[in-house]
């Protein structure tokens, strides 16, 4: 049947053109201080964005399609109007930005916060300017001593400019930003863990509800953002929601920094169009990878937290929140971890059960007991001295940990093993089997 | 558990550390990090403080620095909090070092990303020289430590060594760097390949104008 509507256009999935990147100074090959970032264009009349008022930016954050760049994917600009019109009872509200970057693979907060601070510093009055906070506290990772510097630097560069602080920007708006360091604890990038720690307590997620929005930092109405998503904002604003909207799939849009690590030719952090397919992102940006595209034997495409995807199926897929997510796997943070066929796979992803196993905070059981046994297991499945049975009752325990802890570091933790012996069952029963000397693994009871 | 921290006989610390008191630009400085939180919230700031201690404690034994149970006591005392509450701080975060530590303390990054790109050739170049996971080498020059993922996955390998970062390495390059540090130089921060920062090696790919000018890409929007 001849469809009389014309067919949509096809979204932009890149490359992305030098004009349209956000971050251009994310390889740092210039200054980061606040003038040379004016030069590029941050603080550029502030107030004139302010003047937008604020339920017109949360207008404008929705239309851009942004969704969270932290992993989950939220609607920021959805996530921004939850918080509450005005205070009844006295209590201020408070923007936390999640710089506590510590997912294996990721490594684009980094950047932003050693080569950009201003993007985030400015990003941060915006935002809380439209979520109407009282103040912003950044929370960076313990181990970015000298990002934290930087930005602590970075701050009071903004408040000497008159940017922040009171009558931020000449525009009649009290707005304070604090730089708040970690100590080393994966957990703190958990947006209650991390309102924990700010508190002075061990990073251990609360139960939700209440949700941070309601009763978070301080018992106060608080949002948690990643430092993309605020470091974003301003740009949005000053080019519009349709700019922003205009790259990437429905559903999927803007511009995200992915990070490529492993086994390609040139690793690097590099800013493109939502959506671009995973060859593409690889050829034009990694030099292509190593040994080419015949030796690629498996992606962790978002992160150590979602599950791997088998070469055949990554290659030409979408690299956005839906593509990935058809794949069984997910965009994340869009750090992807490329393996090649010289990877010994089972280690690999033993390794991330050893990483979950010594980063979790040992709140609830499930997590606490699972991780270190489903690691326990995993190492020796990666030499073969395992029953082949261990590998469904592994499955089992990983089913039996997700969705069952406070947080999703129990998830996280069960996902990549899941991924393994879906795609690589084979792999893990030739080794049992080669262990057992050559005896075929079905028959292998005696 | 057999490389948990030992944690030194408590008598021993106590008669070294029981007077610990911040020094006069420390004192300074823990009042400027108190401000940054909202009056009754003090105890945010045990994370900072802690963390200024164990500098402190680091300056005047040239190491790292640690945290001897007083110094916790001191920082809990200042913020009007529990000790037990500052104590399980202190244990929960990786960064606070509850045994005394070397001058240097090697933090080799063994996470899958790094992996896959040879931390097991960093580790091993650390063992040649007679470095040991969890212990510090008699001269007391290093302590070797293998953390998790450091968030500098597109520069991987890489190794945090106090405050600084060496990034892309091989068996080569990590070894040079623990010659140079036990020489008493200081060996080049970041990648040690032919890299700007976490650009493509060889060049970026994108955005070249920034190489040479700070270039105002606004122009052409």
């Amino acid at each position: 049947m001849a469809d009389e509507t014309p067919a949509a256009p096809a979204p932009f999935v890149g490359p992305l053109e030098d004009k349209d990147r956000i971050f251009t100074n994310v390889h740092g090959y210039q200054d980061w201080r606040v003038d040379a970032a004016m030069q590029r264009g941050d603080w550029d009349n502030t107030k004139k964005l302010l003047e937008i008022g604020q339920d017109g930016i949360i207008d404008i954050m929705k239309a851009s399609g942004l969704r969270g760049r932290g992993g989950a994917g939220f609607p920021t600009g959805m996530k921004w109007s939850f918080m509450p019109k005005e205070s009844k009872d006295g209590r201020p509200s408070f923007l936390v930005i999640n710089a506590d970057e510590s997912e294996p693979g990721s490594c684009k907060d980094r950047e932003i916060i050693r080569h950009d601070p201003h993007k985030l510093i400015e990003g941060a009055l915006v935002a809380g300017f439209a979520m109407r906070a009282r103040a912003a506290y950044i929370y960076i990772r313990g181990e970015f001593i000298y990002e934290a510097k930087v930005l602590f630097a970075a701050v009071e560069e903004a408040y000497a400019k008159g940017f922040i602080g009171k009558n931020a920007c000449g525009s009649g708006y009290d707005f304070d930003v604090f730089v708040h360091r970690g100590a080393g604890a994966y957990i703190c990038g958990e947006e209650t863990a991390q309102i924990e720690s700010l508190e002075g307590k061990k990073g251990q997620p609360r139960l939700k509800p209440p949700f941070p929005a309601g009763a978070g930092l301080y018992g106060c109405p608080t949002t948690v953002n990643n430092v993309e998503s605020i470091a974003v904002a301003p740009t949005i604003l000053r080019r519009g929601a349709a700019w922003f909207s205009s790259f990437g799939r429905e559903n999927n849009r803007g511009t995200k920094l992915f990070q490529v690590s492993g086994h390609v030719n040139k690793p690097c952090v590099i800013e493109e169009s939502m959506s671009i397919p995973f060859r593409e992102l690889i050829d034009r940006h990694c030099g292509g990878i190593r040994g080419g595209w015949d030796n690629l034997l498996a992606v962790i495409p978002g992160g150590s937290s979602v599950p791997l995807v088998p070469a055949a199926e990554i290659m030409d897929a979408p690299m956005d929140f839906d593509g990935l997510r058809a794949l069984g796997s997910g965009l994340g943070t869009a750090a992807v971890i490329v393996m090649d066929k010289s990877t010994d796979i089972v280690r690999a992803i033993a390794r991330l059960s050893y990483f979950y196993k010594h980063e979790s905070c040992g709140q609830c059981t499930p997590c606490r007991e699972g991780t270190g046994w489903m690691w326990r297991v995993m190492e020796r499945l990666v030499t073969g001295d395992a029953d082949p049975e261990e590998i469904d009752m592994l499955f089992q325990v990983t089913k039996q940990v997700e969705g069952h802890t406070i947080c999703a570091l129990g998830d996280a933790a069960a996902w990549p093993i899941q991924g393994l012996i879906r795609h690589f069952r084979p792999e893990i029963e030739r080794r049992i089997a080669a262990k057992r000397g050559g005896a075929p693994v079905l028959e292998a009871a005696e | 558990m057999a490389d948990a921290p030992q944690i030194p006989d408590e008598a021993e610390v106590r008669a070294r550390w029981g007077g610990f008191a911040w020094t006069a630009e420390n004192a300074e400085q823990a009042k400027k990090v108190i401000a940054r939180y909202p009056e009754g919230r003090q105890q945010s700031a045990v994370m900072p403080l802690l963390d200024l201690a164990q500098r402190q404690v680091g300056a005047e034994t040239n190491t790292q620095g640690w945290l001897p149970i007083p110094v916790i006591e001191y920082v809990a005392a200042q913020l009007d909090m529990p000790f037990m509450r500052a104590y399980e701080v202190a244990t929960f975060y990786t960064m606070y070092n509850l045994a005394p530590v070397g001058r240097f303390h090697v933090q080799v990054c063994g996470t899958t990303p790094c992996m896959l790109r040879g931390s097991d050739d960093v580790l091993d170049a650390c063992y040649k020289r007679g470095l040991k996971k969890g212990a510090t080498t008699a001269d007391g020059l290093f302590t070797l430590t293998e953390v998790e993922c450091l968030g500098a996955c597109a520069n991987a390998p890489m190794v945090q060594i106090n405050d600084d970062n060496y990034e892309d390495l091989t068996f080569e390059s990590m070894s040079a760097i623990l010659d140079d540090l036990a020489a008493g130089k200081q060996p080049k921060i970041g990648p040690q390949v032919d890299r700007q920062t976490s650009a493509p090696e060889g060049g970026p790919t994108a955005t070249k104008a920034m190489v040479t000018e700070n270039h105002d890409y606004r122009g052409e929007w």
